[in-house]
């Protein structure tokens, strides 16, 4: 499989502190990569510089071949890469169809943008069923529910088509049935697309995961399957201090 | 809930009758019963409303809260303007304040405001070239929110510091007086005053209908998408800029129309009409009629300018103090204006959070809501 994304030699800086530092990471097309670490690991800012939310102080983003350092964020969405974010973010005072349409709509010219939204389109439609929000497709987006929110989020990545999808914590602060329905839908998205998802709970991780990349201080801790990285000493430390003694029942979360 | 996504629907039959009722008496029954000086008055206040439309397109869907619309005001006034000038003075002649202030020849810069095709058009290119001049620059800076308020409201107080320092080119503090004719029509006779109105009266509700389509597109749902989140509108492929640059456009060209028409409504056209206090009253008007419903922009100043000449008629400095008190009550209290007021009642007051009235706020959130 060819490489679809390539960070190599990354450094970011944050008022001299090293949020990332000499990190390297390449994800192939049609690849589903878990991205764990504890807190404060660089996974958001990660992220952030891939869709050119933060600028890098060195090294190179590379994406199907082109660099994506430099571009504005619109630019970068329009070349194929998509995200969500830690806390999902909606227009709360459009309703769900607004969201998911005006997501759909970013390539076309303005001029096409002047004219009024009459019924639902064919990928807004397909997206109310994958995302299962049909029965608030009218509502504003801010009477949802946390968890309808990360969907209707990740709903609106889905109209946008992308090639790469940038997932930060999609299942944070949902119920256990949520997360299951969450997984399911991760697994549909996979067959088509290439995924970076950060995630931390571990139960959801064993389920879903496949190949895990961890991250600790800035920087790949290693990577591995979901066993491998569970298994390594390093992990055990960076997630449970230096208690070592623990180490058997240690589970990386 | 219902009456929010209603209203982004196409206008159904009762959305268009209200439309026609209101220019049926707009257009017909009230140039027929109100006195000439009361004919006039409203007027003025149309005009007010239609940079109101403007303001509510840039601030309540935009969240562009500008506070410098005479700017844009005062450069459609002044084109038109320029042109009675010139026109009364006759093809050899020069403005009569000119002569007072010792120039023997029309400035350069006047010349091309002779012809009504340059004049008319200048009325809406200037400020609307000025607008997304400045928009460009200022959005793509990521200039928003107070500093852009700031911004706004500089320049219309150093716009009426140079208009006042080039007397000899502008008419200084006095501003462009005495214009009596437009296109060979006596303006102070009544039959043509009254023509003024139904102009204005119309230019309203043109305005109106294209703020309308404009906030009802998908470019609507986009500028509000970009108000409440501009960094996240990014993440969908949108660049913020741009989407601000053309409401601010088209919110700067209406107000350069409703000076144009503020010309020949009063006859003067002056910096103090423009500086900083006229243009915070062209703002309390959409606070006061509820941001983000252009009718309650419309509504909300001409009732504020009754409101104004009423007291002002009664108590001379009364009008400071009321414009004052209305100005935090509306903000504190009722944010969403007497558009929100009206939702509440609608709902029978079984009011939440998005009701029309909300808890009191302290001056940080007060400037949080404003910008
Ligand atoms: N804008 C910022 N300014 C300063 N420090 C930041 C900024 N963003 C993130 N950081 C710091 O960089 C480190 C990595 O943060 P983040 O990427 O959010 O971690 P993660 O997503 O892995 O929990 C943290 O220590 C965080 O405090
Ligand atoms: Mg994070």
């Amino acid at each position: 499989m060819s490489t679809l994304l390539e960070v190599r030699d990354l450094e970011v800086v944050f008022d001299g502190f090293r949020a990332i530092d000499k990190l390297d990471l390449t994800v192939a097309e049609g690849e589903v990569r878990f991205l764990i670490g504890p807190n404060g690991a660089g996974k958001t800012t990660l992220i952030d510089v891939i869709t050119g939310l933060t600028k890098p102080a060195a090294g190179t983003v590379t994406f199907a071949g082109e660099s994506l350092l430099g571009r504005p964020e619109h630019k970068i969405v329009r070349m194929g890469v998509g995200r969500t974010f830690q806390t999902a973010t909606v227009f709360e005072q459009l309703t769900v169809v607004e969201n998911l349409d005006l997501a759909a709509t970013f390539r076309q010219p303005m001029r096409a943008l002047l004219r009024r939204r009459k019924g639902i389109g064919d990928a807004v439609a397909a997206a109310l069923d994958t995302v299962g929000l049909h029965d608030q497709a009218g509502s504003l987006a801010e009477v949802l529910s946390h968890g309808q929110k990360q969907w209707l989020e990740i709903g609106m990545l889905l109209v946008q088509d992308p090639h790469l999808l940038l997932l930060d914590e999609p299942v944070a602060g949902m119920s256990k049935d949520e997360r299951a329905r969450t997984g399911e839908l991760l697994h549909q998205i996979a067959e088509t697309k290439t995924v970076v998802v950060v995630e931390h709970d571990m139960e959801f991780l064993r389920r879903f995961a496949n190949q895990v990349t961890v991250m600790h201080e800035g920087t790949v801790l290693c990577e591995g399957t979901v066993a491998q990285v569970q298994a390594d000493e390093r992990v055990q430390e960076v997630y449970l201090g230096r208690s070592r003694d623990k180490r058997s029942t240690a589970e990386v979360s | 809930m219902t009456a929010v996504v209603s209203r982004l629907k196409a206008p159904g039959w009762r959305g268009k009758a209200l439309f026609l009722g209101i220019a049926f008496v707009g257009l017909v029954v009230l140039p027929s019963v109100m006195s000439e000086f009361r004919l006039g008055l409203l007027a003025k206040y149309l005009c007010f409303a239609i940079v109101a439309v403007g303001i509510d397109l840039a601030w309540g869907y935009g969240g562009m809260l500008t506070l410098g619309q005479g700017l844009f005001f005062g450069l459609g006034g002044y084109s038109m303007g320029m042109f009675l000038k010139l026109q009364e003075a006759g093809p050899k002649g020069l403005p009569d304040f000119m002569s007072y202030n010792g120039l023997t020849k029309v400035p350069a810069f006047w010349q091309p405001f002779r012809h009504a095709w340059f004049a008319l058009p200048a009325v809406l290119i200037v400020p609307m070239a000025v607008a997304a001049g400045l928009g460009a620059l200022v959005f793509r800076q990521r200039i928003r929110g107070a500093y852009f308020a700031i911004l706004t409201q500089a320049l219309a107080a150093a716009f009426v510091i140079l208009l006042i320092g080039q007397q000899g080119y502008t008419a200084g503090t006095n501003g462009l007086t005495n214009m009596k004719s437009m296109f060979g029509y006596d303006l102070n006779d009544p039959v043509n005053q009254r023509n003024v109105y139904l102009a204005v009266a119309i230019c309203l509700g043109i305005v109106f209908l294209l703020a309308r389509q404009l906030v009802s597109s998908r470019y609507g749902r986009l500028l509000i998408a970009v108000r409440d989140g501009e960094d996240r509108a990014r993440f969908l492929g949108y660049n913020p800029t741009v989407v601000k640059v053309l409401a601010f456009t088209v919110s700067a060209g209406m107000a350069g129309l409703a000076g144009a028409l503020f010309v020949p409504v009063v006859g003067i056209m002056s910096p103090a009409a423009l500086g900083i206090v006229p243009s915070l009253e062209l703002l309390i008007g959409v606070a006061v009629g509820g941001r983000a419903t252009l009718i309650g922009a419309v509504v909300g100043t001409v009732l504020v300018n009754y409101a104004k000449t009423g007291l002002s008629e009664h108590f001379a400095s009364g009008w400071l103090y009321f414009q004052g008190a209305l100005f935090i009550l509306v903000v504190a209290f009722a944010p969403k204006g007497l558009a929100g007021i009206r939702d509440m009642v609608r709902r029978g007051r079984s009011t939440g959070p998005a009701g029309g009235l909300a808890s009191p706020m302290n001056a940080a959130q007060v400037l949080e809501v404003l910008a």
